[in-house]
């Protein structure tokens, strides 16, 4: 590493975004960081999704210092929804979008198991479901904030919806990409011994995406 | 790099050790980090003490004549800060990846590459922070803690504020804690060299165990505080704006969740330094090897739930404080094994005083009365009177300076030798030790007595009557300033001119002492297989340290 070129290019060489010499690295880098395929997990496999799983664990309590505030504020707060506002409503079209999150959760993981028993052409199938399922939630939210009678400054009402509600869908979002990235990566012959983190990663994320908008519905829309 | 196959991209060649180039540049050998870490961290630990210089500077005398109200209030809240996020946190963080893959027999961290992100998100994080010195309303002022309705007073109206680059800088900090933590965790439990159960990692690798968790559970939650508070300063949401319903009382429950249980996040370390510092330097086994162990899950634990202690007089409830002043107490019971278990641990040995272990021994026997203090304070009536008086300033840096501060001396003087292969000076040493010594009794104790008399902290002028406590206090901290020249003096030039070390000048038990110094790039020739509780300290007919250093 003896000029600040080389080091550049190291780091380039290590990064996501691989401009240089994009063609040439992009499946090098995308078979060391995202394995894939059935077979045994070994050791690797395993280590890199506890590391993950520890993240959700770690990502949840940013989600419960939310919860815990909103819940908190709520109790005591005499007029939740200050005049005019209607707050957000349980709508059918909530109701449906909720349903297409939550259904999105059982395909991935139908995609994943079809990886594990090397059912690649199924596996994209369902997978490209799922993502478009989660694109499809993703502009449904942006639908409803647009319809919405109160804005982020609304009284408490506004702050705590738009900024947990915000905060999800920047999961779902990424949540998304990463899907885009397991299905481009699934297109380049892999090492199928080395298992398939980014796929189960990206599931466990899934799975937890969904999980934190069931409370979040929950506290948003019923309570 | 551009023809290898894909297995060895990762592989530099194996002998190699890293040139001081490396150090400047981007690397993914957990050593380097580790010293860039340590390297980076102790130069804004020089900053925030530079700021705290200021500080006693204008406190000599009871008017505000040094600096003006809201700069002094933008230098306290850096002083805190720094030393906090910048200073003991990452410290411990870049130690500990000195260490711990070289402790448990591994070739390196979990992640080498996040954990590499994790560390270069430090200086630009710490130097935004600083940065907001020269903007037009000057840096944060609302202390360390940031409570709301103060840290969303705009003082310079525009979006770009003090609070609004302290905010982002902490947010930045704490990513950073984060995936360090996940790297610890994962590299702890999964990267053990063949024998290395859970009962044979060296206490320090517990203490970082135990403090990384907590980093991973609790500080999300100083995460979604400060979004909370960034909507609030600059999108005008409302969440901690009482007179818009919001509620900032909520504020300081997340805020102590976390920053709570961050003390024991730096003091963990500490204590994981003492127990490797003192069997080596007494040459007898960690007393009760097991209870300390246990303890350092003990506190973790338990220092989850006990953070209303910080909010005894915030309008919390009666049955809370009672709740909270019992659960605080607790946590003198694990600490309390971890104390007897050192004393006994020396008192059975040949203690050989050397600079490591003079730091060592200070650190704890301060930290017996820092721990005192905080029992003290845990109890509610007590707490009420010198709450935020100068007995909390006091206390809190008898435990943060005079004992975590103190361990990281030590942790720098024991392990020198394996990081640069070169010896320190031990007399220049045992200097900086004298001098540090004393400055930190000088300038913290007085705190205590001010603090029972009722002077106020976070103030830049006060009453003429504390004068005389206060230029102690001053003449201390100048001491405890110029106490830090002879250590950097000595670290540097050992670094250029010392003698050669031995791979194991302490005849030290413990896996990272059984390879060169510095260690080859990949840590060990060959993964040493481990079939032996750590501190094995019976052999009467090893050369003592004290023998080595007169060689
Ligand atoms: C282990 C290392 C410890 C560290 C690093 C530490 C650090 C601190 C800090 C930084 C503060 C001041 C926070 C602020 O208001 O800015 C503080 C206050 C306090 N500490 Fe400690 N402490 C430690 C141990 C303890 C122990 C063992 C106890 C009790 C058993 C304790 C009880 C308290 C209490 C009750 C306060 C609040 C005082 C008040 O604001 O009125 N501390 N400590
Ligand atoms: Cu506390």
């Amino acid at each position: 590493m003896e000029n600040p070129i080389h080091l550049l290019e190291e780091i380039l060489d290590e990064s996501p975004i691989h401009f240089y010499k994009l063609r040439r690295y992009l499946p090098i880098w995308l078979h060391r960081f995202i394995p894939i395929g059935g077979g045994k997990p070994d050791d690797e496999h395993g280590k890199t999704l506890f590391g993950f799983t520890v993240f959700l664990l770690s990502e949840s309590i940013v989600f419960l210092s939310f919860f815990f505030t909103y819940i908190a504020l709520r109790l005591t707060t005499p007029n939740w929804l200050p005049p005019g506002v209607s707050g957000p409503e349980l709508s059918g079209f909530t109701i449906f979008n909720t349903l297409v999150l939550l259904s999105s959760s059982i395909v991935i993981q139908l995609a994943e198991n079809a990886l594990k028993r090397r059912k690649i052409r199924r596996f994209r199938l369902l997978w490209l479901i799922t993502s478009a399922m989660g694109t499809y939630f993703l502009i449904a939210q942006a639908i409803e904030w647009s319809q919405l009678n109160f804005r982020l400054t609304t009284g408490l009402v506004g702050g705590t919806f738009y900024v947990l509600t915000g905060f999800h869908g920047l999961h779902v979002l990424v949540g998304v990409l990463l899907q885009i990235l397991m299905v481009i990566r699934s297109f380049i012959r892999g090492n199928y011994n080395k298992g398939h983190f980014g796929v189960s990663a990206t599931t466990l994320f899934w799975h937890f995406v969904d999980g934190i908008w069931v409370i979040l519905f929950s506290l948003l829309y019923i309570w | 790099m551009t023809n290898n196959s894909i297995e060895d991209m990762g592989r530099a060649s194996e002998s190699e050790k890293p040139n001081w180039r490396d150090y400047l540049g981007f690397s993914k050998d957990h050593k380097v980090i580790g010293v860039q870490y340590m390297v980076t961290t102790f130069i804004f630990f020089l900053f925030g003490g530079l700021l705290a210089m200021i500080i006693r500077g204008e406190l000599v005398t009871p008017e505000s004549n040094l600096v003006d109200r809201s700069l002094y209030n933008g230098l306290f809240t850096l002083h805190g800060t720094v030393m906090i996020f910048l200073w003991i946190i990452p410290f411990m963080a870049g130690l500990a990846n000195y260490l711990v893959p070289l402790m448990i027999g591994a070739r390196d961290m979990a992640f080498p590459l996040l954990n590499a992100i994790a560390f270069w998100i430090i200086p630009p994080a710490g130097i935004l922070l600083l940065s907001s010195f020269l903007l037009p309303g000057g840096p944060a002022q609302a202390g360390w803690w940031s409570y709301p309705p103060i840290s969303l007073q705009n003082l310079s109206d525009k979006l770009v504020n003090g609070q609004f680059i302290w905010i982002l800088s902490v947010i930045l900090l704490g990513i950073s804690s984060i995936l360090g933590g996940i790297n610890f965790i994962t590299t702890i439990v999964w990267m053990r060299a063949p024998g290395m159960t859970f009962f044979r990692m060296p206490i320090f690798v517990w203490t970082v165990l135990s403090a990384q968790m907590l980093q991973l559970f609790c500080l999300p939650s100083l995460t979604g505080a400060l979004i909370l508070l960034f909507f609030d300063l600059s999108f005008g949401t409302n969440f901690f704006k009482s007179s818009q319903n919001g509620d900032p009382i909520i504020y300081q429950h997340l805020f102590w969740f976390y920053s709570h249980p961050a003390v024991y996040v730096m003091a963990l370390p500490a204590f994981g330094i003492f127990s490797e510092i003192l069997p080596a330097f007494s040459r007898n086994p960690l007393f009760g090897y097991r209870s300390v162990a246990i303890a350092s899950f003990g506190i973790a634990i338990v220092s989850t739930f006990v953070w209303v202690h910080h909010m005894f007089t915030s309008a919390t409830p009666d049955w809370m404080r009672i709740l909270f002043m019992a659960s605080s107490m607790l946590v003198a019971i694990p600490t309390g094994v971890k104390v007897f278990a050192w004393t006994a641990t020396v008192w059975n040995g040949r203690l050989h005083l050397l600079t490591p272990v003079l730091f060592a021994l200070g650190g704890v026997v301060m930290f017996i009365f820092g721990g005192v203090t905080g029992v003290m304070l845990s109890s509610v009536p007590f707490d009420i009177h010198v709450n935020n008086t100068y007995f909390v300033v006091g206390h809190f840096h008898y435990v943060v300076h005079n004992t975590i501060t103190m361990a990281i001396f030590a942790a720098i003087y024991f392990w020198f030798p394996k990081i640069t292969g070169k010896m320190y000076a031990e007399g220049w040493g045992k200097v900086h030790f004298l001098l540090t010594f004393i400055g930190a009794n000088l300038t913290f104790f007085p705190m205590h007595a001010l603090g029972l008399q009722g002077m106020l902290r976070r103030v830049s002028s006060y009453d003429p009557r504390y004068q005389g406590w206060n230029v102690i206090v001053s003449v201390g901290a100048f001491l405890l300033g110029m106490a830090t020249l002879p250590f950097i003096a000595n670290m540097i030039s050992s670094l250029l001119q010392g003698s050669k070390a031995s791979d194991n000048p302490w005849h030290a038990t413990g896996l990272e002492w059984k390879t060169s110094s510095p260690p080859p790039k990949e840590n060990f020739e060959e993964i040493p297989v481990v079939n032996e509780p750590p501190y094995h300290y019976n052999d009467r007919s090893e050369p003592t340290p004290e023998a080595v250093i007169q060689e």
